[in-house]
């Protein structure tokens, strides 16, 4: 977007006669000034007040809306979080859900990248295996927790690999999607400039990869922290108490503080954003190229 | 259209009269078009052409009613389309836009597309419409691809149905912005005489864009050629070449002046847009 | 055709190659399992096994493709799903039309969609269960609202991927706003909202056998705790390729009545040779 400006800018320059002024707003400036913000900005705040203001209506009149009438209102949630930030276990919470997706993320990451190339440029690697990946990809990866731990000496290890297989599906698609729609021109174009098989690959393959990986990423990213909550709240809720946000959703959700199970759900849902922009960010910064437009 | 057979072009004189055009993306001013006239008589083939990104396409779009414009006036048969009361003019029937890539739209076959106009407009019942849509296809010799989908004929085909469609309406101009850009030379010439078959037939006023100057020479009555941006307009050819012309024109001579003259006053242009680096706008 | 296809299909590596690749991935399975009983493996279920169970009219562990109870939890898990997917559907692909149709309803409906969809479907469990009385209900409304989100953003996205040059055409043409709407908006974004809806699909399974493993005294997702639970682990494996088959199954009745409803863009698929 910035480089919209600076463009608009440089080729106005160049060309006296027919500028009139440029006008340049900041981001910020933009956003503030833009309708759009603002529409945004009233639909959360009627959002909430709507929700607090079904929430509260039991209480006054006695009605009790249906569904939304059950639920705690922002302030109590507001409350209930003020409360447990200075709590050393809800802290200890994100750091333990956070590990497990990023272990089994990485875990993903370093088996599904190589494995979806291998697919993509070696026509007997696909024959053979991609069946069997084809096979097992329909089973949703929630139906691998039993097993999983059955199979596993540790929880920790079981819900690492349900999280990896989670995100592996994901990765692997991705990637062979993005390794064969790369446009046969540029692999011939390198060719016909004496390129060997190596250079092919890293400097033709793999960045024009790159884009795919990292939509691939995001996405599994978004199903890793599915993944770890639901093992969190199958095994680690059970018997063991393996900790975790989903443990820390659950074990309010048993100890009857609605309010906190809601502080749970929205921690979950910061900490789902953070690490997709996350990716997106490192996503931008290794694929200057991309940023044009 | 064979009520329109035989007559004498009584209907879309286009007047534009000092038009400006000033585009504001991300806060920077960008003027596309600058006080540009152009009176375009009934039944007039005029052809726009000058380096990319020089605002001709704004034109058209401001006649079709797809942009505001800054300042000026646009007219058709004497009745104002925009002006300083109303920048944006109305969208309507009676000037029908060809566009660069294709408009077919690919989830209706041939004959359902031609036949779309008159379907909305409610000229024609269902049946009507389909029964004149299916007459024209023959007419342009796509009486054969009529069932099938713009995805399943050629690019050739499919621009050919799109100028049907837009003819079944009987409109008053006809819009062409570079409809013939991405085709190769032979099937361009196909394309070019069956439009000028077409307009023989009709003569409807099309407003051509193009980039390719014989293009522009073999089917107009007049060249008029922009500036860079903003676009002006800077020269305007007559071209008297008898109509009704066929391919035999390209090697006349006086096609080869015409021509001639033409390059010398884009090319001036052309290397001016070229070294200000302008990039196309949408 | 279809048989000239296969005949070519037999003269190339390709098939044998496959055939190949799943036996590789059983024998391995077998050997690990059964045959060479390696530590850790042997504590699963093998492929001999779980066949023989299924298969057979008198099962060792009360289930197999004989008995009712079989057929009863699948029959749940997909009266489930196919009640989620329609509601996410009914629901989804209207009001993503009418996001990506007016702008002034976008700016209002996006920024809440987009800031409850992060929040993964399973910290919904015990809200769900607060909010909806009964065991039935909550199950359904965790699967209908993962689909929710894909259909109604895939939808979105769909509007917005038309060219801008179908909505001047049609505008040309005489077409009024409604016409628009019926003529351009919904067939152009058809090939989107049938993405999304294979995906939709998938991530109602997904969210489905989560809450059924946390609640619910039926369905496939809970006939695999429960064998977890009660050790039988060969009707585990059994219930997990099973969810594997109505899964995909499931997106391939997606994927036919897709390709059905937009002809124009199989054809022209095919003429590409795609």
């Amino acid at each position: 977007m910035s480089e919209a400006v600076q463009n608009g800018g440089t080729s106005n320059g160049a060309h006296s006669s027919g500028e009139i002024k440029p006008r340049k707003k900041s981001k910020l400036g933009k956003a503030l000034s833009s309708k759009t913000f603002w529409r945004g900005v009233i639909a959360l705040v009627g959002f909430v007040v709507f929700w607090e203001l079904c929430s509260r209506t039991y209480g006054w009149t006695g009605i009790q809306i249906p569904w939304i009438g059950k639920v705690p209102p922002p302030t109590e949630v507001i409350y209930a979080w003020s409360y447990v930030i200075w709590l050393p276990g809800y802290w200890e919470s994100w750091y333990l859900s956070s590990a497990r997706v990023f272990a089994g993320f990485i875990v993903a990451m370093v088996l599904g990248i190589p494995f979806g190339l291998c697919l993509a440029v070696n026509k007997y690697f696909y024959d053979i295996f991609f069946p069997p990946f084809e096979v097992l990809r329909p089973i949703p990866p929630l139906a691998w927790v039993p097993a999983s731990i059955v199979f596993w000496p540790t929880t920790e290890m079981s819900i690492t690999f349900v999280t990896f297989l989670g995100a592996f599906y994901t990765i692997v698609i991705n990637v062979l999607g993005g390794a064969r729609s790369i446009d046969i021109r540029y692999l011939r174009a390198a060719q016909s400039m004496g390129a060997t098989q190596w250079d092919l690959f890293s400097k033709i393959i793999l960045p024009g990869t790159l884009p795919s990986i990292f939509t691939g990423a995001a996405v599994g990213m978004g199903i890793t922290w599915e993944v770890v909550l639901a093992g969190e709240m199958i095994s680690g809720g059970g018997q063991q108490g393996g900790g975790g946000l989903g443990f820390f959703i659950w074990s309010s959700y048993m100890g009857g503080t609605v309010a906190q199970v809601i502080v749970g759900m929205i921690s979950i849902g910061i900490a789902g954003y953070l690490s997709s922009s996350l990716i997106r960010y490192i996503g931008s910064i290794s694929m200057p190229w991309r940023r044009l437009f | 259209m064979a009520d329109n057979n035989n007559t004498k072009a009584t209907k879309g004189a286009i007047s534009i009269r000092n038009v400006t055009k000033i585009y504001d993306p991300e806060g920077v001013n960008v003027m596309a078009v600058d006080d540009c006239s152009l009176e375009i008589g009934a039944g007039e083939v005029c052809m726009i052409v000058g380096p990319s990104g020089c605002g001709k396409t704004t034109l058209l779009n401001a006649i079709a009613g797809f942009h505001s414009i800054t300042k000026g006036e646009i007219y058709l048969d004497g009745e104002m389309l925009c002006g300083p009361s109303k920048p944006l003019a109305d969208q309507g029937a009676d000037r029908i836009v060809v566009f660069q890539h294709g408009a077919l739209f690919p989830w209706m076959t041939l004959i359902d597309n031609v036949a779309y106009g008159p379907k909305v407009q409610e000229t024609m019942t269902k049946a009507e419409a389909l029964d004149k849509a299916g007459h024209m296809l023959a007419e342009a010799g796509l009486g054969d691809v009529a069932g099938k989908y713009p995805g399943e004929v050629s690019s050739g085909m499919a621009r050919r149905a799109e100028i049907v469609r837009a003819l079944i309406n009987d409109p008053k101009v006809l819009l062409l912005d570079e409809p013939y850009r991405a085709m190769d030379a032979l099937t361009k010439s196909i394309m070019h005489e069956s439009l000028l078959e077409v307009y023989d037939r009709t003569k409807v006023t099309i407003f051509f864009i193009t980039h390719d100057l014989e293009e522009a020479i073999f089917l107009g009555d007049r060249v008029v050629v922009m500036t860079t941006r903003p676009a002006k307009t800077k020269t305007i050819l007559d071209v008297n070449i008898e109509r009704p012309r066929d391919y035999h024109v390209l090697s006349s001579n006086q096609f080869r002046v015409l021509v001639e003259d033409a390059k010398d006053a884009v090319h001036e242009e052309a290397v001016k847009a070229f070294e200000a680096g302008e990039r196309e706008l949408a | 055709m279809t048989l000239y296809r296969f005949k070519k299909a037999l003269s190339t590596p390709t098939p044998y190659l496959m055939f190949f690749g799943i036996a590789l991935w059983l024998g391995c399975y077998y050997l690990f399992v059964e045959g060479w009983q390696l530590p850790r493996f042997n504590k699963l279920p093998g492929p001999v096994e779980v066949i023989t169970e299924w298969l057979n009219p008198n099962p060792d562990w009360g289930m197999s493709l004989f008995t009712p109870i079989y057929y009863e939890h699948t029959l749940v898990s997909c009266r489930r799903i196919l009640i989620a997917f329609a509601i996410a559907t009914g629901v989804g692909v209207p009001l993503g039309l009418f996001m990506g149709w007016s702008k002034t309803f976008r700016d209002y409906s996006f920024p809440i969609l987009e800031t409850l969809r992060p929040i993964p479907i399973l910290a919904w469990v015990p809200l769900a269960i607060l909010m909806f009385s009964g065991l039935e209900t909550p199950v359904i409304y965790l699967a209908t609202l993962a689909s929710l989100f894909v259909t109604t953003l895939n939808t979105l996205l769909g509007v917005d991927s038309i060219d801008e040059e179908y909505f001047r055409a049609a505008r040309c043409l005489g077409a009024k706003p409604h016409h628009v709407f019926m003529h351009v908006v919904i067939p152009g974004a058809l090939p989107f909202i049938f993405t999304g809806l294979q995906i939709s699909i998938g991530v109602a399974w997904f969210s489905l056998v989560a809450a059924e493993m946390v609640s619910g005294e039926f369905g496939l997702g809970y006939l695999i705790v429960d064998a977890y639970m009660n050790v039988t682990y060969v009707i585990m494996v059994i219930g997990m390729l099973t969810l594997g088959f109505v899964g995909w199954f499931s997106a391939a009745l997606v994927r036919i009545a897709g390709n059905r409803m937009m002809e124009w863009r199989v054809r022209a698929l095919a003429l590409e040779g795609r």
